[in-house]
């Protein structure tokens, strides 16, 4: 089976750069720019992981993420989430765990460890 | 035997030695010898009204008929007297704070202060206790005809006695309920003598039950065996009746005008409630306790017939006990005075303050200038108001006949006053309720009360036809007045208080829900819910001069101690007094209302002393937060103004370095934040495409080619923001060098559009060329870059298809004024005023290349040349303005020409 | 030994404590007093089957005996709730 992952990103070569590094590893991966509508992303093509970023236009990466984990589809609202965060602040860590992210990355990252997060979400979707 | 005489000379000494205590009483409190005046006993013998000669004469009566049922109407009060720290509490808590003068006021303050339902509270107090009020002259004549019956002089008609009654509760009442207009609206002597005759009428009663008990039936055990044999020996007892008599007191016992009159308004301290929790309920029971030994011994000795309601006076009549008998008639000649006068002055305040000091304010304000003392026209509205309501219910007496339909009235006005339930408990109890609902309810429930019971009740077929109460009206079986709905067979009053109270709740609470309170109805209804946390400890007020004081307290915190003090020591002197507190008169008011506007605006000063005017004293605390941040301001720097100016600016200026500390290292946070972020952003793309490039593998040489390409243009992309910070920070801390020169404003332009030329650019610059010749002193680099910022957001964001930017120059006597306007779609409305912002981008327009720096450097640009540059609105695009400092005349037109 | 205060101040939360439960006290005496008032209700009805199960004499009693009994305890409650309402202190904002 195709494992799937879902880029909620707003920065276009932020966005191909993940894309290759997952794509290289056989991921499937659906983008999505916006942040008001992301949740409808995820509904459309339900992924096996989510890499989200905290800053986006229209709703908070955080918001989204709460909206995610109060979804009534207890399959949805369990969806592994890796956040990213261009602000790196402790404070953004802890809004992070709160709204209930699996993984968190300050921004810029290795690519290889960015990689490991998300295979280990797959393999452990429990924080 | 007693003669008529002896009964009417008895009756004008015990009313003069009235007269007397209550002069008294009213020349210690002047004094300020308030001692026992104001001692808890006095509150509590004062709330005795509740038993007027309906209850002193007719309980007995009651007893003869029904049995135990009287006892209920003693039972409510108890109940709710005992449980005074649940509601009576905070009641009396908000009357004092919010200086309520009546219940009227009360429901008129809590809702908003709304004036109509002031009248409508008002006109339902009028309509239920004018017969009330007859009742208690009927039952004053009846006890006298008893005595006029076996003697020969009396006056034949039993209505002159009625009048002369009236006439004189009516002086009485004037003289010392409109003696003086407090604020506090307390009435010293009047509440003496109420005491006084409290003692009376229980001396009387008791002196009747122990005659009775041990003169008569020989012991305690004889009554309980007389009892077991009387008529009354079962307990004949109607559930519904029982269970809806107890609510109703108890009800009436706070709803009643002259009810709340002595226990809201003529409280002078709220520990006084504690001891009336229980003194109260002992005084209704030693009232009540020998009710059924008279009936019983009414009964058996007293001829077949003979009328029951009188067995207090006939018993001991019948064993020629004249001065137990005179006893007897001072005491409900008591009952019945101390209801009417306190009746009388209830009525009067709601008449004079709800119905004719809104009607007076009106005129006034209609443009003929009747100046005057505002307070006059309140005494004497309160004056002709206590003539009016006794010469009304004089006249329902003598035209109702004085028959039995009148003792029916008590119950009867119970019911209608417990329409004002709902809106007094919502009003204290829920925030949520609102006048809507408040007077829907109140109109509802007092029309099906009319429908149901005044009207049946009053006429018995003078104001209703019998057919009309069996059948309908216009045969509508369901609106039968004793039947709604077709639901028959209930007691009358039980029938009449389920559906008016169910239907009157309903309305109330469900207009609440739906409707949408006023902003001070709603202000209102915060404090009067959540009294003990808003009002401090319970204050005592100082007669007479409270009000110009609270006045003076009010205006300093607003003006300022000296600037007040100075004002009503002013006014003070025109009305020829010494010291600070002027006589309130209108002139003063308006004078002070202008003095209030110009500090806290004419709609507050004009609603603070529109509240004085209307008699609903006002609370300064209520007006403080009404006029929130300015007076908590005005109030704090005033307080330290009086400690020491020098500390108070210290404390300012030290107050305002913290604030602006604060928000600097707030902003400094948000900053840093931002940079952060704009600045891993470009550094992530680099970091993961150079690692991709460094790991190699089989790439399309384009692929790489295309990766590189990304990784320079997002480290110029980082370069650029550096070099935009830099700058940014430079200006703001002021260390630019600006290198000023002489120019032509024509040739900056040239050189910006020159700068932004671009292959790709559709954009079209309109410029009249002839404009532009003015010439500036100003560094050109500098006004070019804003100029060539301006021009690039144009070429990035002007979304229409033929792009166009038109920059248009105006030499205006303040400086040159230059627009640059598109024709894009413009900025929406909620972002220009954050346009300015740093790092502030409009959409998602990374693609553009900028950090969202430029327009903040713009601004600072144009700041440190001297000028402004702002967005300007409504010009179809995006447009904005760059106004520059003055021009310097002479060289300009000398360079120009 | 729990139960009993310190000699010199007892602790002010201690205080706080036994006054909230006084006020809870008198809030309830009004419902006590109802319940005891609508008793009646039950034995006194018109309807009632039993042939005379309570006079008016006996029922007097009884009422007179509830009424006692309601204003002797509304005078032992009232004092302590009267002296710790006008001195203000010690108490928080209080929520009826």
């Amino acid at each position: 089976m195709i494992k799937r992952v879902l880029l909620i990103e707003d920065e276009p070569n932020i966005i191909e750069a993940v894309r290759y590094i997952l794509s290289r590893d056989g991921w499937a991966v659906d983008t999505h720019a916006d942040g008001a509508s992301a949740m409808a992303a995820v509904l459309r093509r339900v992924p096996d992981v989510i890499v989200l970023d905290a800053m986006l236009p229209g709703r908070s990466g955080f918001d989204i993420l709460r909206d995610l984990r109060a979804h009534a589809d207890p399959a949805i609202a369990a969806i592994p989430v890796l956040m990213l965060t261009a602000r790196g602040q402790q404070k953004d860590r802890d809004m992070a765990e709160r709204s209930g992210a699996n993984r968190f990355m300050t921004k810029p990252f290795s690519n290889a460890e960015m990689l490991a997060c998300v295979q280990s979400l797959l393999a452990a979707p429990t924080p | 035997m007693l003669t008529f005489n002896t009964l009417a000379l008895a009756c004008g000494l015990y009313v003069a030695a009235l007269f007397l205590i209550a002069f008294m009483a009213e020349r210690r409190a002047e004094r300020g010898r308030l001692g026992i005046l104001r001692s808890p006993l006095v509150y509590t013998l004062s709330l005795s009204i509740y038993c007027t000669a309906w209850t002193f004469y007719g309980a007995v009566g009651y007893a003869a008929r029904s049995g135990l049922e009287f006892v209920t109407i003693y039972l409510g009060p108890t109940l709710m007297i005992v449980g005074w720290w649940a509601m009576l509490r905070k009641l009396v808590r908000i009357g004092r704070t919010q200086r309520i003068t009546s219940i009227a006021d009360l429901i008129s303050s809590r809702y908003g202060k709304s004036t109509s339902l002031g009248v409508l509270v008002t006109v339902l107090a009028v309509v239920f206790t004018t017969p009330y009020i007859a009742l208690q002259l009927q039952s004053v004549t009846l006890s006298f005809s008893v005595f006029a019956e076996s003697t020969p002089d009396a006056p034949g008609d039993a209505r002159a006695t009625a009048l002369w009654v009236a006439a004189g509760l009516a002086v009485f009442t004037i003289l010392f309920g409109t003696r003086n207009l407090d604020i506090d609206e307390r009435h010293h002597g009047i509440v003496t003598a109420i005491a006084v005759e409290a003692v009376v009428k229980l001396v009387a009663i008791l002196a009747v039950g122990v005659f009775v008990v041990w003169g008569v039936a020989g012991g305690p055990s004889e009554v309980f065996r007389m009892t077991e044999a009387s008529p009354i020996a079962r307990w004949q007892m109607d559930q519904s009746r029982w269970l809806t008599l107890t609510f109703l007191s108890a009800v009436a016992f706070v709803c009643l005008p002259r009810m709340f009159q002595v226990l809201v308004v003529e409280n002078s301290d709220e520990r006084h409630l504690a001891t009336a929790s229980w003194a109260f309920p002992l005084y209704l029971f030693l009232m009540s306790l020998f009710v059924i030994p008279i009936a019983v011994v009414g009964l058996a000795v007293l001829p077949e017939g003979s009328n029951p309601d009188l067995y207090v006076l006939t018993v001991p009549l019948a064993f020629d006990q004249d001065a137990l008998a005179m006893l007897v008639f001072l005491g409900g000649f008591s009952s019945a005075t101390s209801m009417v006068i306190v009746a009388s002055i209830a009525l009067a305040t709601m008449v004079s303050n709800h119905i004719v000091m809104p009607i007076w304010l009106s005129a006034r304000r209609g443009g003929a200038t009747v100046s005057g003392d505002v307070r006059n026209v309140v005494l004497r509205s309160r004056r002709i108001a206590i003539v009016g309501v006794l010469a009304l219910a004089y006249l329902y007496y003598a035209m109702s006949g004085g028959g039995a339909a009148l003792a029916a009235i008590g119950l009867i006005a119970f019911v209608g006053v417990a329409q004002i339930l709902p809106a007094l408990l919502g009003g204290i109890f829920w925030r949520g309720a609102t006048r809507t609902g408040a007077a829907g309810g109140l109109i509802a429930g007092f029309a099906i009360w009319a429908w149901t019971l005044l009207v049946p009740g009053i006429g018995e077929g003078a104001l209703m036809s019998q057919t009309l109460l069996a059948e309908g009206p216009f045969g509508i079986g369901w609106l039968r007045p004793q039947a709604l709905f077709g639901i028959g067979g209930i007691d009358p009053v039980v029938h009449s208080a389920l559906w008016s109270l169910a239907v009157n709740t309903l309305l109330f609470a469900g207009l609440s829900l739906v409707g949408l309170p006023g902003a001070v109805e709603r202000l209102q209804g915060a404090e009067f819910v959540d009294i003990f946390r808003y009002s401090g400890n319970a204050r005592g007020w100082s007669p007479a001069t409270v009000e110009a004081e609270d006045l003076l307290m009010m205006s300093q915190r607003i003006l300022g101690a000296s600037e007040a003090q100075a004002l009503f020591q002013a006014a003070a002197r025109g009305q020829g007094k010494e010291g600070y507190l002027p006589d309130t008169t209108s002139e003063f008011l308006e004078r002070l209302e202008r003095e209030l506007a110009g500090s806290v605006g004419a709609a507050t000063a004009h609603a603070m002393m529109g509240q004085i005017t209307g008699g609903t004293a006002v609370s300064v605390e209520d007006l403080m937060r009404v006029a929130d941040e300015t007076a908590q301001i005005m109030e704090y720097s005033s307080r330290l103004e009086a400690k020491s100016e020098e500390l108070g600016r210290t404390a300012r200026q030290l107050r305002e370095a913290n604030e602006k500390l604060t928000a600097l290292s707030v902003q400094k946070d948000a900053f840093l934040s931002q940079i952060s972020h704009e600045l891993r952003t470009p550094m992530t793309s680099i970091r993961a495409f150079s690692e991709i490039l460094r790991d190699g593998g089989d790439m399309a040489p384009e692929t790489r080619a295309r990766y590189s390409t990304i990784i320079h243009d997002e480290a110029r992309r980082l370069t650029r923001l550096l070099d935009d910070l830099l700058d940014l920070s430079v200006l703001e801390s002021g260390q630019v060098t600006l290198h000023r020169q002489i120019a032509i404003l024509g040739d900056i332009l040239d050189h910006a559009v020159a700068a932004t030329e671009n292959a790709d650019s559709r954009l079209r610059i309109l410029r009249t060329t002839g404009d532009e010749r003015l010439v500036l002193h100003t560094d050109t680099d500098r006004l070019s870059q804003v100029f060539i910022n301006l021009i690039s957001n144009a070429q990035k964001y002007c979304d229409a298809e033929q792009p166009e930017l038109r920059i248009a120059v105006r030499d205006d006597p303040e400086g040159p004024i230059l627009d640059f306007i598109d024709n894009g779609s413009g900025i929406p409305k909620e972002n220009q005023s954050i346009i300015f912002e740093k790092f502030f981008r409009v959409g998602d327009t990374r693609a553009a290349g900028g950090a969202g720096l430029g327009l903040a450097i713009c601004r600072e640009i144009t700041a440190r040349l001297g000028g402004q540059l702002s967005y300007l609105p409504g010009q179809g695009g995006a447009a904005f303005r760059v106004a520059l400092p003055p021009r310097l005349r002479q060289p300009a037109q000398g360079a120009a020409e | 030994m729990m139960g009993q205060p310190p000699r010199d101040g007892a602790p002010p939360e201690g205080l706080a404590y036994r006054r909230r439960r006084l006020t809870d006290a008198a809030r309830l005496l009004p419902m006590v007093g109802a319940f005891a008032v609508f008793l009646p209700v039950l034995w006194a009805g018109r309807d009632s089957p039993t042939p005379d199960p309570a006079g008016t004499a006996a029922g007097g009693l009884y009422v007179f005996g509830v009424w006692t009994l309601l204003i002797l305890a509304a005078a032992a409650l009232s004092r302590p709730l009267a002296r710790g309402d006008g001195s203000g202190a010690g108490h928080g904002p209080d929520r009826p």
